[in-house]
């Protein structure tokens, strides 16, 4: 407790003198001051978006091949299903970890593998062995091409970044345009009782390290899917 | 710039005075005052700055060919004299100052001059006009305009090392960045290094000649003051 | 002079001309240059994002205090435990209790820059814990056992080459060169250690005074796998990482990506919030939050440069650097090495041991530019110049302004100065370079400009 103390002492009396405002180069002439929070008109800086929805579909389809993901957008579900079947042909899937959920639920049934649920707790070496995790989420975002998870809504905090493919399984109404919408999203779902983790998956996991060459699934998956009706 | 890059001077004051501007010299001021500051000693750059601010006090514009001495005025004498009695004549001063390129299109609308210079050239920006003063577009709007010029850019925007007294106390670092610097030039295919900062060319010209490579530096108002 | 000085010099020298590393850095470094313009002109505008990001980490660090107070009640109002660490011998020491209290023997990291900063890895190796770098480049330095040579970019001044070699040495395994595949074996080493370690080890990215968040950027998912599977988990973080508001991270984390590294967003971005609360699945039992002062109230009281601790750390300013680029990361002898290091190092460890990363800067303002945040770096590096030769001045280099002052500010003086100059020319030329020349330091390198006989000054006065 009394570090705590010292360390606030020692803020509260540096913070005696005020600094001049920032980024003018000490030219406070011209600075300007609301009351509003300087980010609040983030959305107006950040990369564009587009205005119709159609617009933004095919924003986030361009930014996710960008990052290497894979984006499906189904008329159906039943149209999902089948892409989700023939994934699990091509890359001879034996085993796929998930969780219990409105979307992910049909997936598992239909594909007909044994799976590794997370629900009532999980042994990691098990899942680790999986072929695939296969997961809901929160959002997709427009403006990134990437996805949000949370402990809550995507099976806890390693399934998605475990085995070594990511499949998202989401449905077109979780598409939003940009990142103040996501974040604004978060916020009125779930304040003032967070789920412990809240993920922004951009892309499949990468490293630049040796050489600043690309190379995908450093540590978590090297793949990663995102199957959409 | 007085004692070693002369025709620079010379041009910019024929620039002008073809103009139809009158061009005072005052006799006395030697230095801006900028070494002493970028090394720290404050004191002893007000001692040399505060007769130059008095003797600039009543120009209706200041000229100023270098890029460094002019953020030096423009920029820095505020900083400089922040709190001394001269806080508001260093505000004045700096605000009636301006870079020779920057002064001749943007406050004279000249981008003209009648220039010719039948050679290929890259221009390497001095840090601080470009950065301090934001000189980019003015010298590259005047070039354009140069007969028989062709400008090829760098690929790297990057510092010549110069850096004033920099240059003496890390010799070593700053010939890196010279290199670099002309390594970068070299590879435009450009005959001139142009540059409106004549201390950067002194910089890079030391290293050219050092090295016996075939580029020559030239300064942005001789090339203006060809005919 | 002191030794950091002398030690300064020699490798700065040494580097500066080595012509390997300065084409092994140069070629990383064009092809981060090359995304981040990309990255930058898809914001609409870029410019207004860097004052809005200024102006949200100047009221965050100007109520430090208050912030403070509102994330760490809410980190433990949902189980968190918060410890407060005014040195970095308090913060190692937490950390090393937790660790026993907890039995624990193996610890997997992810890449926390305060942790080099307090050199934790070396003090829990002598207490006997097994400490893993699960960041590939982090991983790869701690093999060679050298720090990191950049605060995004660990390993960059290796080759694959290099890399392989170490790997075959250190790891018994490595089938080839390739990126890719050493990458893999990195993989597979590392997957074991997650399993078995006790104890996960992250550093923070932003702290979030709202809602009582601590932020994590990363891009190989392994801060992800960091904080999911071991029973503990303890974060490091800087007492300045904290910014107001959860939707603040709509603004920082693009605009971290885009400077750091050119991309849009960086791969994971995850905020915690807790340990594992009731009804979730997995995630640690016990998080441990240690705040870290460390000297950074020395900074904060120094108004004119606190907006130094706005500082994201994410490395833009060294890519863009020129002095980084030509002596490396490792010449500076720092944790935070580059233009912010030489800002923020004199104010953490000592203005006088320091102040020569101050001065060795062209101050050419190109870490400015880059900035996020718009920190004043280069005005900084002035500053702390100004602030070293007032309080302990070099009396040579004081003698030599005062002479040059008087010169300069007499016009017989200075013309007499001019001759002296051209009329030595012949003897100039003649001791070029050697001991002798007083030009020395400019000289071995670099020819003098011949002087003109007449001087500007001199044409102006005949002319009239
Ligand atoms: S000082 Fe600015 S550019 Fe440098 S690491 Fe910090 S935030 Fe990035």
């Amino acid at each position: 407790m009394s570090e705590r103390n010292n360390i606030l002492g020692r803020i509260r009396e540096a913070l005696k003198v005020s600094a001049p405002l920032p980024g003018l180069h000490g030219d406070t002439a011209s600075a300007h001051r609301s009351t509003e929070s300087p980010a609040s008109h983030a959305r107006e800086w950040l990369p564009s978006v587009g205005a119709s929805s159609e617009e933004q579909v095919a924003l986030f389809a361009k930014n996710a091949a960008d990052l290497k993901a894979d984006f499906q957008l189904f008329a159906s579900r039943d149209e999902l299903i089948i892409a989700l079947i023939k994934l699990r042909d091509t890359e001879k899937w034996s085993r796929v970890a998930s969780h219990g959920g409105g979307l992910t639920n049909f997936a598992n049934k239909a594909l007909g593998l044994p799976v590794t649920l997370t629900d009532h707790g999980y042994n990691v070496q098990e899942m680790e062995q999986c072929d695939a995790g296969i997961t809901e989420c929160d959002a997709l975002i427009a403006q990134t091409g990437g996805v949000v998870v949370t402990s809550r809504s995507a099976g806890g905090r390693a399934l998605s970044v475990l085995p070594p493919h990511h499949v998202v399984i989401a449905q077109r109404g979780q598409l939003v345009s940009d990142l103040p919408t996501a974040f604004a999203n978060l916020q009125s779902k779930y304040a003032p009782d967070f789920p412990s983790m809240i993920s922004f998956i951009t892309g499949p996991s990468r490293t630049g390290d040796i050489e600043r060459i690309l190379v995908l699934g450093a540590h978590g998956p090297k793949k990663l899917t995102i199957l959409c009706f | 710039m007085d004692a070693l890059y002369l025709r620079a001077g010379i041009s910019m004051v024929e620039i002008l005075e073809r103009l139809g501007h009158k061009v005072i010299c005052p006799n006395e001021i030697a230095c801006c005052g900028q070494p002493p500051f970028n090394s720290g000693y404050w004191d002893e750059a007000r001692t040399i700055a505060t007769p130059v601010l008095e003797k600039l006090a009543n120009a209706e514009a200041i000229v100023i060919g270098s890029g460094s001495c002019g953020a030096m005025v423009k920029k820095f004498y505020p900083d400089l004299f922040k709190g001394t009695r001269y806080a508001e004549l260093a505000k004045q001063v700096a605000a009636k100052t301006w870079e020779f390129s920057d002064f001749l299109v943007n406050k004279l609308g000249v981008t003209d001059l009648g220039a010719k210079f039948p050679h290929k050239v890259t221009f390497h920006d001095g840090c601080h006009g470009l950065r301090e003063l934001g000189i980019h577009k003015q010298p590259r709007a005047l070039l354009a305009n140069v007969q028989g010029l062709q400008l090829f850019e760098m690929t790297e925007v990057s510092c010549c090392g110069f850096g004033g007294t920099f240059s003496a106390k890390f010799p070593m670092i700053s010939t890196a960045m010279g290199e670099v610097k002309c390594t970068a030039a070299a590879e435009t295919g450009a005959e001139y290094i142009v540059s409106s900062d004549s201390s950067c060319l002194m910089h890079i010209q030391g290293l050219l000649s050092r090295q016996g490579k075939p580029t020559k530096t030239i300064s942005l108002a001789e090339v203006l003051n060809t005919q | 002079m002191s030794s950091n000085v002398s030690d300064f010099k020699t490798r700065a020298t040494e580097k500066a001309g080595d012509l390997r590393h300065r084409s092994v850095i140069r070629t990383a470094l064009r092809s981060y240059e090359i995304v981040r313009d990309k990255r930058k002109a898809a914001f609409q505008s870029w410019e207004s994002a860097r004052q809005a990001a200024a102006e949200t980490k100047w009221e965050a660090v100007n109520h430090l205090d208050k912030h403070l107070e509102a994330l760490t009640a809410k980190l433990e109002a949902r189980g968190t435990k918060v410890h407060w660490a005014s040195t970095g011998a308090q913060a190692r020491e937490i950390i090393a209790q937790i660790l026993r209290d907890k039995k624990a023997r193996s610890i997997i990291k992810s890449k926390a820059m305060t942790s080099e900063e307090i050199h934790l890895n070396d003090a829990l190796e002598k207490e006997g814990f097994t400490v893993v770098e699960s960041d590939l480049g982090e991983f790869i330095v701690q093999l060679r056992h050298e720090p990191p040579y950049h605060i995004v970019f660990p390993s960059m001044h290796l080759t694959r080459g290099e890399i392989k070699d170490l790997f075959l040495k250190e790891l018994g395994d490595a089938p080839s060169d390739s990126p890719e595949e050493l990458t893999m074996v990195a993989r597979r080493v590392m997957r074991q250690k997650y399993i078995t370690a006790d104890v996960g080890f992250t550093g923070a990215n932003f702290a979030i005074a709202e809602t009582g968040m601590i932020s994590i950027t990363e891009n190989e998912g392994n801060a992800r796998i960091t904080a999911a599977l071991p029973k503990t988990m303890i974060t490091l973080m800087g007492i300045e990482k904290v910014l107001p508001r959860f939707s603040d991270l709509a603004l920082f984390l693009p605009m971290l990506a885009t400077a750091g590294a050119g991309q849009p967003m960086t791969c994971y971005n995850t905020m915690y919030s807790g340990p594992r609360q009731p009804g979730e699945v997995d995630g640690p039992e016990e998080w441990h939050v240690v705040l870290l002062d460390n000297r950074r109230t020395e900074l904060l009281a120094d108004a004119e440069q606190r907006d130094a601790l706005h500082c994201i750390r994410c490395g833009a300013c060294l890519n863009v650097c020129p002095i980084f680029r030509n002596v490396g990361g490792h010449t500076y002898g720092t944790t935070y090495s580059g233009p912010v290091g030489a800002v923020i190092t004199p104010h953490l460890r000592g203005l006088q041991e320091w102040k020569h990363l101050s001065n060795a800067s062209s101050l050419c303002g190109a870490c400015t530019e880059a900035c996020p945040v718009k920190i004043d770096l280069h005005h900084h590096l002035l500053q702390n110049r100004r602030n070293a030769s007032a309080s302990q001045p070099s009396f040579f280099e004081k003698l030599a302004y005062q002479v040059f002052g008087i010169v300069a500010n007499e016009p017989a003086f200075w013309s007499l100065a001019k001759k002296i100059g051209w009329l030595t020319q012949p003897l100039q030329r003649a001791i070029k370079g050697s001991a002798l020349d007083p030009a020395k330091a400019w000289t071995k390198t670099r020819d003098l400009p011949p002087q003109p006989r007449e001087s500007f000054k001199d044409w102006w006065s005949n002319r009239k």
